[in-house]
């Protein structure tokens, strides 16, 4: 292992579950256990156990606008409800993403920042350096994270940790005493199924992750099912499909930037507005099992027009799935195209996201 | 019936001339779950270590190699509809074409199963 990486606090768990760990965000994180398409399918039917310790969490304490933390990110913090969560952006002043993450309303004066594990030393630094005052804390390696996701996972949230779960709605969270801890639970994950991602001090999220292991509807998932669950509900991989040289106009993103509210990267966005970006996103839908793959080519009339940023076998559609980006001209649903990678040749249709409509998220 | 392997993991199982070709118990087991098998078209000619196809896992891609040189006599077309086969059977369900072998003389330059099980100790 490299001496580099980071362990979470079920690192061990993962050594005795036989897990293939590999590095992630300069983490030692398990990307499968039995295999990723088992994993991936106990995530739409049952109930699929994360361990996302690795993703980095802030506090900030103060006055959102005098403080500056209102014009830090593309949506208003202000206005979020205390107990509800809000997505959106970091951008730099080019209008690049600098991380995607979600901000939670712990109080009045108090939220939560969640964001990427790679990107939490540089967000740290951005958020620091643009806040005028409050309080800022890097709470990462004092919290453990674990995203309860499938359909069936409401149950077993509350049979073993409390009734209370039963009745939290999508993107609101309560605060609740877990296993003699106050720990916050989530109705918010990254599976496009009703689940959950519960926050709790990191001496204890071994203990909870063994508890919810007891529950037979509770299998262990990794970050290899995780990624095509994500894709197959459309959702943005950090890294691959949006970095700080992709713009949430050209992501397709739009709908998480409020332009009725000063931040930073807004001068850069209306301009891009103005002028149309000169790459989008796209989803595509292979004919057949073929993967397209992060950096493959996507041709258009036998044409290079833009590259593949993730791409992977859906096991719901039994067919090869994958979003990338190329002319804007060319994005339109239908579209035929051509993803290219040395021998390979797979023809493709450029199709709406989600590719995967019937999971549980809002059940 | 004889059993050779290459280093690239495809084997070949060797009967009167016909070779039966797939990839090893130790491939498929890496590749972890298959989800695509391009499968070579009856009537091609192969070339030893040659590109004889190629297959597809969640995790990566990666080509096929002949082990031996001939020509592809027939196909497994189970594998188009059902890739999990080579995860569940690598090494005899799983196989993906069988080639009418060229020149034996060509299997010299394979490894019999324990010199294969040797070379995976050293991986």
């Amino acid at each position: 292992m490299d001496a580099q990486l980071q362990a979470t606090p079920i690192c061990t768990r993962h050594r005795a579950l036989n897990a293939l760990m590999a590095p992630f965000g300069g983490w030692d994180m398990p990307i499968q256990y039995e295999g990723i398409i088992a994993e991936h399918s106990w995530c739409r039917t049952q109930a699929a156990l994360f361990d996302i310790c690795h993703m980095g969490e802030f506090l900030f304490q103060g006055d959102f606008e005098a403080d500056g933390l209102e014009d830090v990110f593309t949506f208003s913090v202000k206005t979020i409800p205390v107990g509800r969560s809000r997505y959106g952006f970091l951008l730099n002043e080019g209008g690049g993403i600098i991380d995607d993450l979600i901000v939670f309303r712990l109080a009045g004066d108090k939220v939560m920042i969640v964001v990427n594990a790679a990107t939490a030393p540089k967000d740290f630094a951005v958020i620091q350096r643009r806040l005028r005052g409050g309080v800022f804390t890097d709470i990462t390696s004092d919290t453990g994270k674990l995203d309860l996701q499938g359909p069936l996972s409401r149950y077993v949230m509350v049979e073993l940790l409390g009734e209370e779960v039963a009745t939290i709605p999508y993107f609101k969270f309560i605060t609740m005493n877990i296993l003699g801890v106050e720990a916050i639970v989530s109705r918010t994950g990254y599976t496009g199924e009703l689940g959950y991602e519960i926050f709790i001090p990191s001496e204890k999220v071994c203990e909870l992750w063994d508890l919810l292991l007891t529950d037979e509807r509770v299998k262990p998932a990794g970050l290899g099912a995780r990624d095509v669950l994500r894709l197959e509900v459309g959702y943005s991989l950090y890294g691959s499909d949006i970095d700080e040289e992709t713009t949430p106009l050209e992501a397709g993103l739009e709908g998480f930037v409020n332009f009725d509210k000063s931040f930073v990267g807004k001068e850069a966005l209306l301009r891009s507005k103005e002028q149309g970006v000169a790459r989008k996103k796209v989803a595509f839908e292979v004919a057949g099992r073929r993967s397209p793959r992060h950096h493959y080519e996507i041709c258009f009339a036998g044409e290079s027009v833009g590259s593949v940023t993730s791409g992977v076998f859906s096991p719901m559609l039994g067919k090869g799935i994958g979003i990338g980006f190329i002319r804007p001209e060319l994005a339109s649903i239908g579209t035929p195209l051509t993803i290219r990678h040395e021998r390979v040749s797979m023809d493709a249709t450029v199709c709406e996201l989600p590719f995967f409509r019937d999971g549980s998220i809002r059940s | 019936m004889s059993v050779y392997f290459t280093k690239e993991h495809e084997w070949v199982k060797v009967k009167e001339g016909i070779g039966a070709v797939g990839i090893s118990e130790h491939a498929a087991h890496e590749l972890g779950d298959i989800t695509f098998v391009e499968l070579p078209k009856t009537g091609a000619v192969v070339k030893q270590f040659g590109i004889l196809g190629s297959i597809e896992s969640v995790k990566a891609a990666s080509d096929i190699f002949a082990p031996v040189s001939g020509t592809v006599i027939k196909v497994n077309e189970a594998l188009e509809t059902a890739p999990e086969i080579v995860n569940e059977s690598a090494e005899d369900a799983g196989w993906m074409a069988w080639v009418e072998i060229a020149d034996e003389a060509e299997l010299k330059n394979l490894m019999t199963q324990e010199q294969y099980n040797d070379y995976l100790k050293t991986l």
